[in-house]
């Protein structure tokens, strides 16, 4: 019986163990409520007292022992962690079921451990940020100690392809080095999503303008959640229509006019990339487009100016602060887009201001060190987690920059 | 000094001009809706064209002969040798199995519609194909005779994945999507809902519930990859979770829904007035009770529809369950969480990398249903904010 299959034999086990010692401590309360002793509590909360007598010694037990399994200190034997947990649960719940009186304060207890279960699942996204960077964080400086930070940075070559000869011990075979210069993959990144922007930013923002100044309200109730579809599409879903569709479309276009495209150019994801963030910047921006107060449109439209010009030189610019974040976020959302550049960007790094060439991102470059089937410490392998490191500080500085744009220049309206 | 009047007609082409302006802006802003509209409209026309031809399957009516040879292993001697290249070899190759279980059919001849090749598939729904032109002419007449037709595919739902395209199908990524999904729920779910009753109604206002408030904003923003490094480097490699499994799939989805289902939670309990608790607070109930018999109730609605909408998500979540293996090829149904799995989207982009037509095909209808199960529990969630909707 592994650890796995016992963990859930004894969760499966107090279920109806914790529902008897509900029933045995309730009844034991309710019983002395018939003698004409006054309860403290509510019988339910004497039933709780019981079983949270039983289940924390017992869940203890438990995590101690996967604690030592864990850190390969010592492995209890099954039979011998059942018994453990069986005599550490009875002992306690015997112990809670004698505790309960008519006059002890139950319901302070109970209510005191649902307050540190609480605290608990609210810790967890902090361990789990933690999670995040510690295990990027450790590998990426394992890879760094491999390749130099620097030379990651600002090399222009990447070619991995001979990491795992350097992984096997046979540098002096005249292989050649195998190099990790991340400068092509960024430019790919920073390519297609800037291709991806200037699609999503205008339409995305004059959708919003259409939302919020033109359109009545039964039409704007229909016309925003329309436009959420688009984000709410699957991204493996994008890919397959970027990579079937889209690709011809584009190599036929620029075929029309003279030039020579690649199946797996920038420009196709880019273009798939763009129409996905729309939602994200015509929601948003139309969210900010709408608390800008209705006086101030009142007043310019007064002085006699157009619909147009009251938007351009009065809502706009209240409202900026709002949009530059949503574009932000925006952006943010691009640069960590994984499926559509997988399935329609190339492999090849390629350093080139051609969108019609292929060219490689990130997040393909992680996938494609991952999905291989390297030993894990091989320097091809660890490159994920050095490229998995520089997304994560990109995306984080993006959203704060974003968060402090919002507090510092809003414009506050009564 | 002019009159207005003589200024009237220069007056006139500015205001002319201007207006032209607006309308010029007007028009920019509904083009743009519209862009979005029609590329959306275009999409789903596109997909479910390229998928729609997936839900029927060519089919052959043909002899097939129970013989001993069969049950022995040559199993290609079942059909007449003229059909033996237009019938799935994948279908035939079960014979001798089929046999060993069903001992009484040896030696009986069965007339039967039997699954045909991907090519022949192809060809008769005019895609392009590779088949031969002997065996189109034999299709042909085959199909006035009557002896082909296309049938309803159950090959699609009733059986994995398969090298061969017209044996492949959805169900061992369908069941897959469902362990997965249950896991996910069975973890996102409670400690979502209960971070964000702590957060929202016990937690006191400090730098370190403020620093857990703008932790929780930002792990919404992480790109969902990040999260499969996580899952391959926590849960693989130091919990020792087996690679490729539901339950390291569901751990790492779990983790990435959980923002979204304690952002929306938040909101729900936000909604709730503060009447409520002030009422209960007030015959005497502790903060547990207001919050277990009154707030939590009322908030219900509201953080399931936030919590389906993020499970949702986490259903067509493909890029983190790439990087812990789930891209597996896996023609029969995990058995347990622990076994290697695969999810509907992953099948996908699987499906996807083939170069078969075919493939490309039954990718599109994957999509199809992975896209109609994904609306419907978009809609129901917005039917059920509809329904049970409180204004206070």
């Amino acid at each position: 019986m592994s650890i796995g299959q016992l963990a859930f034999a004894v969760l499966a086990g107090m279920i109806p163990l914790s529902y008897m010692l509900y029933r045995l401590g309730a009844g034991k309360a309710r019983a002395s409520r018939e003698q004409g002793a006054t309860l403290h509590s509510q019988p339910g909360h004497y039933g709780w007292y019981a079983v949270i007598g039983m289940a924390i010694p017992a869940m203890a037990v438990s995590v101690l022992a996967s604690l030592l399994h864990l850190t390969g200190l010592y492995t209890v034997p099954a039979v011998m962690l059942l018994v453990a947990v069986l005599t550490v649960g009875a002992g306690g719940a015997w112990l809670a079921l004698r505790a309960i009186r008519p006059d002890l304060r139950a319901r302070h207890a109970v209510e005191q451990v649902i307050h540190w279960l609480l605290i608990a699942a609210s810790i967890t996204s902090i361990l789990v940020t933690l999670g995040i960077v510690l295990s990027v964080l450790f590998e990426a400086l394992h890879f760094f100690k491999m390749v130099g930070f620097w030379s990651f940075i600002t090399g222009t070559q990447w070619q991995p392809d001979t990491a795992f000869l350097v992984g096997a011990g046979r540098t002096a075979e005249g292989v050649a080095e195998a190099k990790f210069g991340s400068l092509p993959i960024f430019a790919g990144t920073f390519m297609i999503t800037a291709i991806a922007m200037l699609v999503a930013l205008p339409v995305g923002l004059f959708s919003a303008i259409y939302m919020s100044e033109y359109a009545s309200r039964g039409l704007r109730d229909w016309l925003k959640p329309a436009l959420e579809v688009l984000a709410g599409i699957p991204t493996v879903v994008y890919g397959f229509f970027a990579a079937i569709t889209v690709s011809p479309l584009v190599v036929e276009a620029a075929a029309a006019i003279g030039l020579e495209a690649e199946y797996t150019n920038a420009l196709t994801p880019g273009l798939v990339m763009g129409i996905m963030i729309i939602p994200f910047i015509s929601s948003l921006s139309d969210d900010v487009l709408n608390a800008v107060p209705q006086a101030m449109r009142d007043g310019s439209l007064a002085l006699g100016t157009t619909h147009a010009e009251t938007i351009r030189q009065v809502v706009l610019p209240a409202a900026l602060p709002g949009i530059v974040s949503a574009s932000l976020l925006a952006v943010s959302r691009a640069v960590g887009e994984t499926m559509i550049v997988v399935m329609a960007a190339g492999l090849r790094p390629n350093l080139t201001w051609n969108p019609l060439e292929g060219m490689t991102t990130v997040t393909v470059r992680i996938v494609d060190a991952l999905t291989g089937d390297q030993a894990f410490d091989s320097p091809l392998t660890l490159s994920a987690f050095g490229l998995g490191l520089v997304l994560l500080i990109l995306t984080l500085v993006l959203n704060l920059i974003s968060i402090s744009v919002i507090r510092r220049f809003r414009e506050k309206y009564e | 000094m002019n009159s207005p009047a003589m200024q009237q007609p220069h007056l006139n082409k500015d205001i002319r001009r201007r207006y032209r302006k607006e309308r010029r802006f007007k028009g920019m802003c509904i083009a743009s809706i519209a862009f979005a509209l029609v590329f959306l409209l275009l999409f789903f026309a596109d997909l479910i064209n390229k998928g729609y031809p997936a839900f029927v399957q060519a089919e052959i009516l043909a002899e097939v002969n129970y013989s001993e040879t069969v049950r022995d292993g040559r199993y290609r001697t079942a059909v007449d040798h003229k059909l033996r290249k237009i019938i799935s070899r994948g279908w035939l190759r079960t014979l001798p199995l089929y046999l060993e279980d069903h001992p009484e059919k040896v030696g009986t001849k069965e007339t039967k519609w039997v699954i045909a090749t991907a090519e022949v598939d192809q060809y008769l729904k005019g895609h392009a194909n590779r088949l031969k032109p002997k065996y189109r002419r034999l299709i042909d007449q085959m199909k006035d005779e009557g002896k082909v037709r296309l049938a309803f595919n159950t090959y699609l739902f009733a059986r994995g994945d398969s090298k061969m395209p017209e044996l492949a199908g959805i169900k061992s990524a369908v069941i897959g999507t469902i362990y997965v999904m249950f896991l996910t729920m069975l973890f996102s779910l409670p400690i979502g809902i209960m971070t964000a009753i702590y957060l929202e109604e016990f937690a006191p206002d400090n730098r370190f519930i403020r620093l857990i408030e703008v932790n929780i904003n930002n792990l919404a923003a992480i790109p969902s990859i990040l999260f499969g490094l996580l899952g391959l480097a926590i849960f693989i490699n130091v919990f020792g979770v087996p690679r490729s499994s539901a339950l390291a799939g569901g751990l790492t989805l779990s983790l990435m829904t959980l923002p979204v289902i304690i952002i929306s939670s938040r909101v729900a309990l936000e909604s709730v007035p503060d009447s409520i608790r002030e009422a209960a607070f007030g015959v005497g109930a502790s903060p547990w009770q207001v919050v277990w018999h009154h707030v939590l109730p009322l908030a219900m609605p509201g953080i399931l529809t936030g919590s389906i909408i993020g499970l949702a998500r986490a259903m067509g979540e493909t890029a983190p369950l790439i990087i812990i293996g789930m891209i597996a090829y896996i023609p029969d149904a995990p058995g347990s969480i622990l076994e290697a799995a695969t999810v509907l989207p992953a099948q996908i982009y699987t499906w996807a990398g083939e170069p078969m037509r075919a493939f490309a095909e039954r990718t599109a209808a994957g999509i199809l249903v992975l896209l109609v199960v994904m609306l419907s529990l978009n809609g129901a969630a917005i039917w059920l904010r509809k329904r049970f909707e409180r204004r206070w």
